[in-house]
C-alpha cells in the first residue's frame, strides 16, 4: 500500500512544492476552498481522525468545539514531540511539510481561523531550518497569506520554538509557551476552543493529525474511515528504538499490524537487536505501561493493547530485550518525567520526586522492602490528582514495572539485606 | 548590544504575534541573545527585557525552566547527548563515558580551552540513530567512537577556521522574509 | 442579588451567586474545602490539588433530554470520572458537591503528606507559626506520620532576601503562587516569579530595588505557610503573644482599616509595642489589602525622640514643665490675644481633636482666624455636596462605569484608591486621566489626556463644557472624550494637586462638580467627586471646621477669619499651632511676627523649637478617636499602645485649656467628644456615635477571622466598618457652582512642578529604618530636548522663590517637553518658574 502520511517514501523529494503539487498536494485544500467550512468540518468528523499525539481525541470534533462567527481564532501545530521514543513528527515535517501546512490551512479554513502558529521543540530548530524552505514556498506559490489560491481566505503561518520542555507538548503549556509565559499547563476549562493562544478560540492539533487531513479531504471520509478498526480509522506512524535490529518509523494501517510482526517482521524492524530474547516493551514512550510478550499479538490501534493494560498513545515503542534491567529502566524513564515535571500541581512536582529517589535507594543496594511499598503507594496515590496528564503517566513506569517485575526490585533489596550492617 | 544589531529582524520578530503581546517573542529572543552573549547572563536577560518591555524577573523565570537555556557560563560548542531509556538502551551511557574520557571532563563540565561543554539530556526524538548528539542545536547521529572523535575534531577545526555555518540566530530570524 | 444557582453541598441545598467557585460558594454554606493556592480575591489555579471533591452532575438521557432516574425514583447524579478541583469549577445550577467520601479524604491526606515531605517542620522557629494555614490544615487533614525518609528531604535556602522588606524561607514555600499571582493579577507589579521547574521550583525576583512594589507586605499575608515574611516582624513575636487593636491608617486619604498587633514585652522594658500592622477587611474601603507604608510605616508611634513632657521657654530656652504651668501660660496668652489670636491645625489628627481645637479658639478664644497650616487642596465645600453618593462603593464601578482622575498620581497620593480604580479598569470601567504627565494608571486607562501646564482648568472647562453638548461633540479631544464619558452609567471623578495651587484645586472642584451635575452624576451610590486629600484626615479636618469662612458642617461664618498665609504674612499676638510644622514645611518664615507661639505635637519639629510652650501630644497609637476618609466614611480607632511620657491626646490638652480659660468641665472620653460635641455640632455626623461606627455585618468573601487557610492573616472587622455621611445631593437639588476666577500659575520657561511620592520623608517615616533606602531621593526629571546638557547623575541647583535646592537630575524619558518634575522634596505649589543650573 502507498504511504499516506510517510508519502516522501514513495515519492521523491515531495518536500519541494512543485513535486507535492505535481502529486496532488494542495488538490485537498482546493477541495475545502469549494466547500463551507461547516462541510469541511463534518467530512473530518465523519472521517474520524483520531488525535495523534496520543490522547486520540477526535480532530473534528475539537474544531466543532470552535465558536461561530468572526473573532480572531488560532491553529496551533503541537510539535513539540518530546515523548522519549517518539521522533515522527520531525521526519513528517522533514520530508513531506507540505502536507503539514496544507492540513493546517484546511484547519484554518473550517474554525475561521487566519494564523498558524507551528510550535517546534527548540531541539528541532535545525529541522525547521531546513523545512523553512517549504513555508517559503508555499507562500510564493500563493498557499500561504493573502487570498489564497484567488478564494479570498487569507492565513499566515509562523514558526515558533520551545526551549527545552517536555511538558509544552501538553497543549495548555504549549499555549502559555506561546504567550511568552512558563511552559505550564492551566486547569481546564476553560479549554484552547474557549480561550487558548491569547485568549482566543484556538485548536491545537499534532502535526501527524494534520498531516491525515489532506488525503481525507481528496479521497473523502469514507475511503479513510475504511482503513483501520472501527475505533481507529487510518494509519498510524509507528516510532520503534529500543533493543531492535531496525529502528525507525514505519507508517502502518490501523488495526492491521501486530507489535510482533513490527518487531519480527522483514518491511519492520527485522528481529531483535544481536538475536536476543524479547523481554518487555514500553507502547507509548514512558506515558504506557509496560507489556509482556504476550502483548505481542496486541495491534496497533487506540484500542488494540487494552486487553494487556495498555495503551497505543503516541506509538512511541521502546522495545526491551531479555537483558534489560527493569528497575533500571523504571529509573530512567521516571528520572525523565521528573526532570520533565513543572512543578505547578502539588501530587506530580513532590510524587516524581519521591519515586525517583526511591527507585535511586533501590539501584544504589540501599533499598528495603519498605521502599518498594513506597514506591507502590506513592504512585498510586498520584493517580487521579494531578493538574495535567504528565503527571497522572509519571506513574506509569513504576507502576507497570512492579506490575509485572517485582521480584527484580525483590531481588535489589534482598541483596542489601544480605550484608550485615557494620 | 542585541537591540542595535537586529533592530529590523526583532522588530519584525514581534510582528509574529499580535502587537499587544511582546512577551510572545521571550523564547526566541533568549536564545539570540543567548547566542550573541555566549549563555544567559544577567547582561543578556536585561537586554531581553528591555527589549519586551518587562521586569527581569520574568525574563529570569523564562531562561530558568526551559533547559536550552544556560545561566552559566559554557563553551563554545555544547554538546548535549541524550541518555534518556531509548538511548540508553543503544548505548547512550556508555558513549558518555567514552566523551568524558576523552575530552577530561565530567558531565556539565566545560574543557579547559572553552571549547566545550558536555551535559546529558532528556529525549531529543532521535531514538533510533542512537548513540546521538545535539551540538548547538546540531544533530549527530548514530554516533560511535571513531566518529565522535571526528567530530570533536570538525568542530575545532570550525573553530580554528571562523565558524561559518548558519547560528541559531540565523535560524530564527530566517522568517523574518514573510 | 444578581443571578443565583442551587447547588447542593453535602446535602446541604443552598442558594448561591452564579459564577461562584466551588470553593466559595461551599464556604457561603459553612463547608470548608481546604485550600493553599486559591485565593477568593484571586484568579484560579487549581494548582495545590488540596480541594479535590466530588462534582456531579443530574443525569438526563442524551436522546430525549429526560431526567435518568435510580430505582428510588431519585435522579441520577453523574459525578463524573474522577475528582475535580473545586477551586477551578464554577457552580451550575444543580450541581452536586461532595467533600467527605473516602477518596476525597483520602486525597487531602495524600496532597498533606506530599507538602510536608518538602517542608523543614521548624514550626517552633517559625514566624507564621499559630497562625499557618499548612499548619492547621496538617492539624485537621494530615496523616500524622509519613513513610518518606527525613534524610532524603531536599533542603534550601533559608534566608533570603526579596529586597529590605521582605523575607523568603525557600524551603518552607509549598509553590501555591499565591504572592506571583497577588503580584501579577492584584496590584500589576510583577516582580516575583518562579525560577527552575519541578521540585526545583523556587520564588525569585530581579527587580531593582528588589520586590519593588507598595505592596509587599501583603503577600505575607496570604502566603500560606512561614515562606514569606516582613523585615518588620520577623522574629519578632509569636503570633499567640500578639493582642490584635483594630485602628485605621495615620497615613492617606483612604482611610485602610488595620490592626494593630501589639505585645507587652521585657525588652521594650516592659511597655506594651506595636509588633505589626495587619490589614482587617473592610470590602468598602481597602478590601484585604494595604500599602506598605501603612503597614511599616508605623514606627513614629514609639520612637524615642517622640516629646514626653510639656515645655515653657524660660530664659530663652525650651525647658521641660508641668501640665499645669504649661498651660496656664498658653491659656492666660490666648485669652489676652483674644480676637488677634489665631490657631493652625494640620490634618492627621482625629476629628474629636480638630473639633474641640475650633471650638475652642472660636467660642473660648473668641477668633475666627482657624485654617489647616498648610492647605493643599480646596473644594472640601463642593464635594459637601456632590461628593460620592452614600454606599458607593469603587469595588462595585464596572463596564459601563467611568472614572476620571484630574491631577493626582494616586499610585502615589492614594495607593488603595489606584488599586481599586485598576481593578474597576480590569471589570471594563472606562477610566480617564488627566494630566501634565503620564503617571502608573495610565495603562490601564480608556484615554489620557496630557495638557500643559498652566492649563489644568482650562482642559477641565473643555470637558465640562463637551459633556454639555455631547450631543453635538466633535471627534476627537477632549469632546471624544467628553462624550464616552456622558456615556457612562456611573461617574466617579477624582481631583488632586498636582502642578496647581489650592486655590487652583478650588476651582477644579468646581468644574467638575458642575460636569457631574450636567447628567445627574451626583447624589447617588457609584457617583460623584472626590478630593485626593494629602492626608489621613483632610476630609474631617474640613468637616471638623478648621478653616476662616466655614465652621463644622461647612456652615459659612459671617465673620471670615484670616488664613494660614494671612497669618503667616501679618502675623498674630498668639498662635497655636497644632500638629503641624509650617517653618520646617518652608511656608512661615521664622516667628518674627508672632506674639507668643504655642505648638502640639509629636516631635520636637522646626516650628516647636522656636515656640514659647511645646505642648506633647499622644500618636493616634496611644488613643481612640476617628478620622474621615476621602470617601467622607467616619471610622473609629482605637487605642493600641500606652501613652508615651507624659503626652496627651490632643482632644485632651484643648480641654484643659478650655477649663483653665472658663470652659466647662473637660469630657473625659473621646466617645463623649463625639457624642456631645461633634454628633451636635456637625449635621453630616449627627446620627452617628461610637457605638454606630462600631456596628459590623457579614462581608463577602469571607477571609479574615479563623478560616487562615482561605484569605489569609488579613483580620476580620469586628470593631467597625465606619458611617459615611450623606452629601447635600443625596437630599435636595445643588445649584451650579460660580467659578472664580484664579490666578493660574503659568510660566514663561520649564515649568517646574512638584509631584508626591508614597515614601516621603517627613516627621513620620523617617522613623521607619525599613524604609529608608525606598524613600523617594530630592531629584528633578528633566525631558531631554530641556536638558542643555545637562545629563542622568548631574547634580544640579533649582532656584526659586529666592530658595536654591541641590537636586540629582535625571533626563529619563519620564518629564514632558517644557515640565520638569521635582520629587522627594517638601511640598511646592502649582507651578513654579525654577532655574536650573548645572553644578
Amino acid at each position: 500500500m502507498a504511504h499516506v502520511i510517510f508519502r516522501h517514501r514513495d515519492v521523491e523529494n515531495i518536500k519541494e512544492l512543485d513535486v507535492y503539487v505535481a502529486n496532488g498536494g494542495y488538490e485537498g485544500l482546493k477541495k475545502a476552498l469549494s466547500m463551507t467550512p461547516e462541510e469541511v468540518v463534518n467530512e473530518i468528523k465523519a472521517a474520524g481522525i483520531r488525535g495523534r499525539g496520543g490522547a486520540g481525541f477526535p480532530a473534528g470534533i475539537k474544531w466543532s468545539f470552535m465558536p461561530k462567527g468572526d473573532g480572531q481564532k488560532y491553529i496551533v501545530i503541537n510539535n513539540d514531540e518530546s515523548e522519549t521514543g517518539t521522533f515522527k513528527d520531525r521526519e513528517i515535517l522533514e520530508e513531506n511539510p507540505h502536507q503539514v501546512i496544507e492540513g493546517a490551512l484546511i484547519a484554518a479554513y473550517a474554525v475561521g481561523a487566519d494564523m498558524v502558529y507551528c510550535y517546534w521543540r527548540g531541539e528541532y530548530m535545525d529541522a525547521a531550518y531546513a523545512a523553512e524552505k517549504a513555508i517559503k514556498d508555499a507562500y510564493a506559490g500563493g498557499y500561504l497569506g493573502k487570498d489564497i489560491l484567488g478564494s479570498g481566505f487569507d492565513c499566515d503561518y509562523h514558526n515558533h520554538f520551545g526551549a527545552g520542555a517536555y511538558i509544552c507538548g501538553e497543549e495548555t503549556a504549549l499555549l502559555n509557551s506561546l504567550m511568552g509565559n512558563l511552559g505550564q499547563p492551566w486547569s481546564k476549562p476553560p479549554f484552547p476552543a474557549q480561550a487558548g493562544a491569547y485568549h482566543k478560540p484556538t485548536v491545537v492539533n499534532n502535526v501527524e493529525t494534520l498531516a491525515n487531513v489532506p488525503p481525507v479531504m481528496v479521497n473523502g471520509a469514507d475511503w479513510y474511515a475504511n482503513l483501520g478498526t472501527d475505533q481507529s480509522n487510518g494509519v498510524k506512524i509507528v516510532c520503534m528504538s529500543g533493543h531492535v535490529a531496525r529502528p525507525g518509523n514505519y507508517e502502518v494501517e490501523m488495526g492491521k499490524v501486530t507489535y510482533r510482526e513490527l518487531i519480527y517482521g522483514d518491511e519492520y524492524c527485522q528481529g531483535m537487536r544481536d538475536g536476543k530474547g524479547f523481554k518487555a516493551l514500553l507502547p507509548s514512550g514512558g506515558s504506557g505501561p509496560v507489556v509482556l510478550p504476550d502483548a505481542l499479538d496486541g495491534n496497533v490501534s487506540f484500542e488494540g493493547l487494552n486487553a494487556y493494560g495498555s495503551m497505543m498513545g503516541s506509538a512511541s515503542v521502546i522495545v526491551m530485550d531479555e537483558d534489560t534491567d527493569m528497575v533500571w529502566a523504571a529509573l530512567k524513564m521516571t528520572h525523565f518525567f521528573k526532570h520533565e515535571s513543572c512543578g505547578k500541581c502539588t501530587p506530580c512536582r513532590e510524587g516524581t520526586f519521591w519515586l525517583e529517589k526511591t527507585l535511586h535507594r533501590i539501584m544504589e543496594g540501599h533499598g528495603t522492602e519498605d521502599d518498594i511499598n513506597t514506591l507502590d503507594r506513592v504512585a498510586h496515590s498520584m493517580q487521579g490528582k494531578c493538574l495535567c496528564a504528565l503527571g497522572e503517566f509519571a506513574v506509569s513506569p513504576v507502576i507497570g514495572t512492579l506490575k509485572h517485575f517485582r521480584e527484580e526490585y525483590v531481588s535489589k533489596v534482598r541483596q542489601l539485606e544480605a550484608v550485615p550492617a557494620d | 548590544m542585541i537591540a542595535e544589531k537586529y533592530a529590523k529582524e526583532i522588530e519584525s520578530l514581534f510582528s509574529r504575534y499580535p502587537a499587544d503581546q511582546r512577551k510572545s517573542a521571550v523564547l526566541p529572543l533568549l536564545h539570540i541573545a543567548q547566542q550573541e552573549y555566549g549563555y544567559c547572563s544577567e547582561e543578556a536577560m536585561q537586554e531581553v527585557a528591555s527589549i519586551i518591555g518587562c521586569d527581569p524577573t520574568h525574563v529570569r523565570g523564562i531562561a530558568g525552566f526551559y533547559t536550552l537555556y544556560y545561566e552559566e557560563e559554557v563553551g563554545k560548542f555544547v554538546l548535549e547527548v541524550c541518555n534518556d531509556l531509548a538511548c540508553a538502551l543503544r548505548g547512550a551511557d556508555e558513549f558518555i563515558e567514552m566523551a568524558e574520557g576523552k575530552l577530561g571532563i565530567d558531565l556539565e563540565g566545560t574543557t579547559e580551552d572553552g571549547m566545550f561543554t558536555l551535559k546529558n539530556v532528556m529525549c531529543l526524538g532521535a531514538c533510533d540513530r542512537a548513540p546521538m548528539l545535539q551540538c548547538n542545536l546540531k544533530f549527530h547521529e548514530h554516533l560511535d567512537e571513531e566518529k565522535f572523535d571526528q567530530l570533536i575534531a570538525d568542530y575545532r577545526a570550525k573553530a580554528a577556521a571562523g565558524d561559518n555555518e548558519p547560528t541559531v540566530v540565523d535560524k530564527i530570524l530566517i522568517q523574518t522574509h514573510h | 442579588m444578581s443571578e443565583t444557582v442551587n447547588i447542593i453541598v453535602d446535602g446541604i441545598e443552598a442558594e448561591v451567586p452564579k459564577g461562584l467557585t466551588v470553593v466559595d460558594a461551599a464556604k457561603m454554606v459553612a463547608v470548608d474545602i481546604p485550600v493553599f493556592c486559591h485565593h477568593p480575591k484571586l484568579e484560579p489555579v487549581g494548582m495545590c490539588r488540596m480541594c479535590l471533591v466530588d462534582i456531579g452532575m443530574p443525569m438526563f438521557d442524551r436522546e430525549t433530554r429526560e431526567p435518568v432516574m435510580d430505582d428510588d425514583g431519585n435522579q441520577q447524579i453523574n459525578w463524573g470520572r474522577g475528582m475535580q478541583t473545586g477551586c477551578t469549577v464554577r457552580v451550575a445550577d444543580g450541581m452536586h458537591v461532595r467533600t467527605t467520601t473516602d477518596h476525597v479524604i483520602e486525597a487531602r491526606n495524600t496532597v498533606i503528606e506530599f507538602l510536608l515531605t518538602s517542608h523543614p517542620l521548624d514550626c517552633p522557629i517559625c514566624d507564621k507559626g499559630g497562625e499557618c494555614p499548612l499548619q492547621n490544615l496538617t492539624m485537621e487533614h494530615g496523616l500524622g506520620d509519613t513513610a518518606f525518609p527525613f534524610e532524603d528531604k531536599m533542603h534550601n535556602d533559608k534566608h533570603v532576601p526579596l529586597g529590605d522588606l521582605i523575607a523568603l524561607d525557600r524551603e518552607r514555600c509549598i509553590q501555591c503562587a499565591r504572592c506571583v499571582r497577588f503580584q501579577d493579577e492584584v496590584v500589576d507589579d510583577p516582580v516575583l516569579g518562579f525560577h527552575n521547574r519541578g521540585r526545583k521550583l523556587e520564588i525569585i525576583t530581579y527587580s531593582d530595588p528588589g520586590f519593588d512594589s507598595y505592596w509587599s507586605g501583603n503577600t505575607t499575608d496570604i502566603c500560606p505557610v512561614g515562606a514569606l515574611t516582613t523585615n518588620d516582624f520577623r522574629f519578632g513575636a509569636r503570633p499567640w503573644e500578639l493582642k490584635p487593636v483594630a485602628s485605621i491608617s495615620p497615613h492617606g486619604p483612604e482611610g485602610e482599616n488595620i490592626t494593630m498587633s501589639t505585645r507587652q514585652e521585657a525588652k521594650s522594658g516592659g511597655r506594651v509595642v506595636i509588633k505589626r500592622i495587619m490589614p482587617r477587611q473592610n470590602e468598602q474601603v481597602n478590601e484585604i489589602w494595604i500599602s506598605d507604608r501603612t503597614r511599616f510605616g508605623h514606627h513614629f508611634a514609639d520612637a524615642d525622640d517622640r516629646l514626653m513632657t510639656p515645655m515653657v521657654r524660660k530664659d530663652g530656652v525650651l525647658q521641660e514643665s508641668s501640665w499645669e504651668e504649661a498651660l496656664s501660660l498658653v491659656a492666660t496668652k490666648l485669652k489676652d490675644a483674644g480676637a488677634n489670636a489665631a490657631g493652625l491645625t494640620g490634618d492627621r489628627m482625629s476629628n474629636e481633636d480638630l473639633f474641640a481645637f475650633q471650638s475652642l479658639m472660636r467660642k473660648t478664644v473668641g477668633t475666627n482666624n482657624i485654617d489647616l497650616a498648610n492647605a493643599r487642596i480646596g473644594g472640601a465645600e463642593v464635594t459637601a455636596k456632590v461628593g460620592v453618593g452614600t454606599g458607593t462603593n469603587l469595588g462595585e464601578m464596572g463596564a459601563g462605569d467611568a472614572i476620571i482622575v484630574f491631577a493626582s498620581d494616586l499610585h502615589e497620593e492614594a495607593p488603595i484608591w489606584w488599586l481599586r480604580v485598576k481593578q474597576a479598569a480590569q471589570r471594563g470601567t472606562k477610566v480617564f486621566t488627566f494630566n501634565l504627565r503620564e503617571t502608573r494608571l495610565d495603562t490601564h486607562t480608556t484615554e489620557t489626556v496630557l495638557y500643559k501646564p498652566g492649563d489644568a482648568l482650562d482642559t477641565a472647562r473643555a470637558l465640562l463644557n463637551g459633556v454639555k453638548m455631547a450631543d453635538s461633540a466633535g471627534d476627537g479631544g477632549i469632546a471624544a472624550v467628553a462624550k464616552a464619558i456622558t456615556e457612562a452609567e456611573n461617574i466617579i471623578a477624582f481631583y488632586g494637586y498636582e502642578g496647581l495651587t489650592a486655590d487652583e484645586t478650588g476651582s477644579l472642584s468646581r468644574i467638575l462638580g458642575n460636569m457631574l451635575l450636567v447628567n445627574g452624576n451626583v447624589g447617588r451610590v457609584n457617583n460623584g467627586l472626590i478630593a485626593v486629600w494629602p492626608h489621613n484626615n483632610t476630609q474631617g479636618a474640613y468637616d471638623m471646621g478648621i478653616n476662616p469662612a466655614f465652621g463644622p458642617g461647612y456652615k459659612e461664618i459671617a465673620v471670615v477669619g484670616k488664613s494660614a498665609s494671612d497669618i503667616y504674612t501679618e502675623g498674630s499676638e498668639a498662635l497655636y499651632i497644632m500638629g503641624s510644622d509650617p517653618i520646617g514645611d518652608g511656608i512661615m518664615s521664622g516667628r518674627d511676627k508672632i506674639g507668643f507661639l504655642v505648638v502640639q505635637d509629636l516631635f520636637l519639629n522646626a516650628t516647636a523649637e522656636l515656640a514659647d510652650v511645646v505642648l506633647p501630644a499622644q500618636s493616634w497609637a496611644e488613643r481612640d478617636g476617628t478620622f474621615t476618609n476621602g470617601e467622607r466614611r467616619v471610622q473609629r480607632y482605637y487605642p493600641a499602645i500606652a501613652p508615651m511620657g507624659k503626652s496627651k491626646a490632643d482632644w485632651q490638652i484643648i480641654g484643659m485649656l478650655e477649663e483653665k480659660m472658663g470652659g466647662g468641665k473637660p469630657k473625659f472620653a473621646a466617645s463623649l467628644v463625639f457624642k456631645k460635641a461633634i454628633a451636635a455640632g456637625v449635621p453630616q455626623y449627627k446620627l452617628m456615635d461610637y457605638r454606630s461606627l462600631a456596628q459590623v455585618e457579614k462581608q463577602y468573601p469571607d477571609v479574615g477571622g479563623e478560616d487562615l487557610y482561605y484569605g489569609g492573616t488579613s483580620y476580620d472587622n469586628k470593631h467597625g466598618l465606619g458611617q459615611q455621611w450623606a452629601t447635600a445631593a443625596e437630599s435636595g437639588e445643588v445649584e451650579a457652582f460660580d467659578i472664580p476666577e484664579v490666578k493660574t500659575s503659568k510660566v514663561s520657561g520649564i515649568a517646574t512642578v512638584r509631584t508626591a511620592a508614597l515614601y516621603t520623608n517627613g516627621s513620620l517615616l523617617q522613623h521607619s529604618e525599613l524604609l529608608e533606602t525606598r524613600m523617594a531621593q530630592p531629584r528633578i526629571m528633566i525631558n531631554e530636548d530641556d536638558a542643555n546638557g545637562i545629563s542622568t547623575g548631574d547634580e544640579v541647583q533649582v532656584r526659586a522663590n529666592g530658595e536654591t535646592m541641590m537636586l540629582t537630575a535625571y533626563v529619563n524619558g519620564v518629564a514632558p517637553q517644557g515640565v520638569a518634575l521635582l520629587n522627594g522634596v517638601p511640598h511646592i505649589a502649582g507651578v513654579i518658574d525654577a532655574e536650573i543650573i548645572k553644578g
